[in-house]
């Protein structure tokens, strides 16, 4: 637990420190999803019907973005080997880096959320469930791209093959994301897809820092 | 070198094996094709189309069927170190993504005289589309890490983490589809399949099979090789000092 | 042609889509096998070579 909060504290301090890249990120997630009433035209009724849906592509693909940030820098200095040798079990130093990861990019995403939402003209009663959606979801994006970066941080040009790796299993996060959003739109309850997504984030808590950290053993090799 | 001795045993039993997946491959493909499109009836609603099943349906069977393999096989790399599992997973996941790019291909062709169009946003069709980035996500892993005991646990690590969300990923297709039930789709009516057009599909299904098991073999055979020249290699290049140390080879200038 | 045969070859009128299924499925089939059959063989020889110039006896490894 000790080396836990210890990992968090130093990525987090870490990420503040270079604060320009997470702020890129979410720089990155509200220019895409302005892209989208360029795009489409600015009908509102458009609009508000894809609007939870380009909220969701668009984070995801910014979590996606941040990706290559959650490995790399400390496995090239080597600082990832000497946590693994001198700190706690690999699995928890994946958890905590996650962790900081988002903290340090998933919550500004979920707080940035009802502010596109509101531009995309989504009705202001779906504005709650998108934040709830993207809450319980981005930790599920996290986790599943834990495993996607670790698996290319050793690999030159690794970013690309990352989201071909990652985007695939990112369907079911989406889907239950987005569908909590429509369903709210129209009138039905949103319960039963934020349940799941819910089911989603704890099962890939518990699965995904295991694939992660045996990806990491093998870059640490 | 006691890896080596296993892919010697390796190397017999699948030349013993190989003459017979070919025979039984052929004879069950042709013998399926001749059921298929001559012997088995047109249907009385789909007519002649209803013939895209027989390399439709065992092109799916087989996209499935081969993550399954690819993803057995990696878990017994992984657990076991096992080296021919590694070649076997790394061997067949190029024919998972052809049959399956074959099954989106047949598919499409098949739902354009059914559906009136190309491409449905269909449960099925998007899970396997899914399954099919899949597929090259692993191959692209094998192809970018360049040590291949690194690459192959690695894929491995890759190909479980897929099986254990291919049925998280066909639960959320399916429960998005019933969202939003494509409004122009009429349903295929599927379990009722008459037995003359079922023998034709189950042969064609037995040669999808062998073909594999067939084909499979082949390129373990060519994996084992390339290893070999790549361990030749590695101790020329250490008695050298250098990696290239001797002049390229005319098979090898063939093969650049 | 005969009539048997243009029948046959017109599908009931779904000729457009019978017979592309057919020669993309078998057509990917027949280029994996191609491909696969391609590699074994310049592999071995590849290997064949390299044993050649070492003048290394073939390892007890070797398929016989």
């Amino acid at each position: 637990m000790t080396g836990f909060l210890a990992v968090l504290r130093r990525d987090l301090l870490l990420a503040r420190r270079h604060g320009s890249g997470g702020a890129l990120v979410l720089a990155f997630f509200v220019i895409a999803a302005a892209l989208f009433p360029l795009g489409v035209g600015p009908e509102p009724g458009v609009l508000a019907r894809i609007a939870g849906g380009v909220v969701w592509i668009c984070g995801l693909l910014a979590v996606l973005l941040s990706l290559d940030r959650l490995f790399q820098a400390d496995h090239e200095d080597g600082s990832l080997e000497q946590l693994a040798l001198a700190g706690p079990s690999l699995w928890v130093i994946v958890l905590a880096k996650v962790a900081a990861h988002w903290l340090s990019i998933g919550l500004p995403l979920v707080l940035l959320a009802p502010l596109l939402g509101l531009l995309l003209q989504l009705p202001l009663e779906a504005l709650p469930v998108l934040t709830l959606s993207m809450l319980l979801g981005t930790p599920s994006l996290c986790l599943i791209g834990g495993i996607g970066a670790a698996l290319t941080v050793g690999i030159r040009r690794g970013g690309v093959l990352l989201s071909l790796l990652v985007l695939p299993l990112y369907v079911p996060p989406l889907i239950f994301g987005v569908a909590a959003v429509e369903a709210v739109v129209t009138g039905l309850g949103a319960r039963p897809h934020l349940l799941l997504l819910a089911a989603q984030a704890l099962a890939a808590l518990a699965l995904a820092p295991w694939a992660t950290a045996a990806a990491l053993r093998l870059a640490l090799e | 070198m006691h890896r080596f001795a296993n892919p010697a045993r390796f190397a017999r039993l699948s030349a013993r094996a190989l003459p017979w997946a070919w025979a039984v491959a052929g004879l069950a493909l042709g013998s399926g094709l001749v059921g298929g499109l001559l012997l088995a009836p047109a249907d009385y609603q789909q007519g002649d189309s209803v013939r895209i099943m027989f390399v439709h349906v065992p092109s799916a069977w087989m996209a499935m069927f081969v993550y399954a393999f690819m993803a057995a096989a990696s878990a017994v790399g992984l657990i076991w170190r096992h080296a021919l599992a590694d070649i076997a997973a790394k061997a067949a996941a190029p024919l998972g993504a052809g049959f399956t790019f074959a099954a989106l291909a047949t598919g499409s062709l098949w739902g354009q005289p059914m559906w009136g169009t190309w491409w449905v946003w269909d449960a099925r069709l998007t899970s396997v589309l899914v399954l099919f980035f899949l597929y090259l996500g692993y191959i692209a892993l094998w192809q970018a890490i360049e040590d291949p005991g690194k690459a192959a646990r690695a894929a491995a690590i890759l190909a479980l983490v897929g099986v254990v969300n291919l049925p998280i990923i066909k639960f959320s297709v399916d429960w998005w589809n019933t969202l939003h039930q494509p409004a122009s789709v009429l349903r295929l009516a599927g379990p009722t399949i008459h037995s003359s057009m079922l023998w034709p599909l189950l042969l064609m299904a037995v040669g999808f099979k062998a073909y594999f098991v067939a084909v499979l073999l082949l390129r373990m055979h060519a994996e084992l090789n390339w290893r070999r020249i790549r361990a030749l290699r590695l101790t020329a290049g250490e008695s050298t000092d250098s990696s290239h140390g001797f002049a390229t080879l005319p098979a090898e200038r063939a093969s650049l | 042609m005969p009539e048997g045969l243009r029948e046959f070859l017109a599908m009931g009128g779904y000729w457009p889509y019978v017979w592309p299924s057919f020669a993309i499925a078998l057509g990917i089939m027949l280029w994996l096998l191609l491909a696969s059959l391609g590699e074994a063989r310049r592999s071995q020889r590849l290997l064949a070579e390299l044993r050649a110039l070492r003048s290394e006896p073939g390892e007890g490894g070797d398929a016989t």
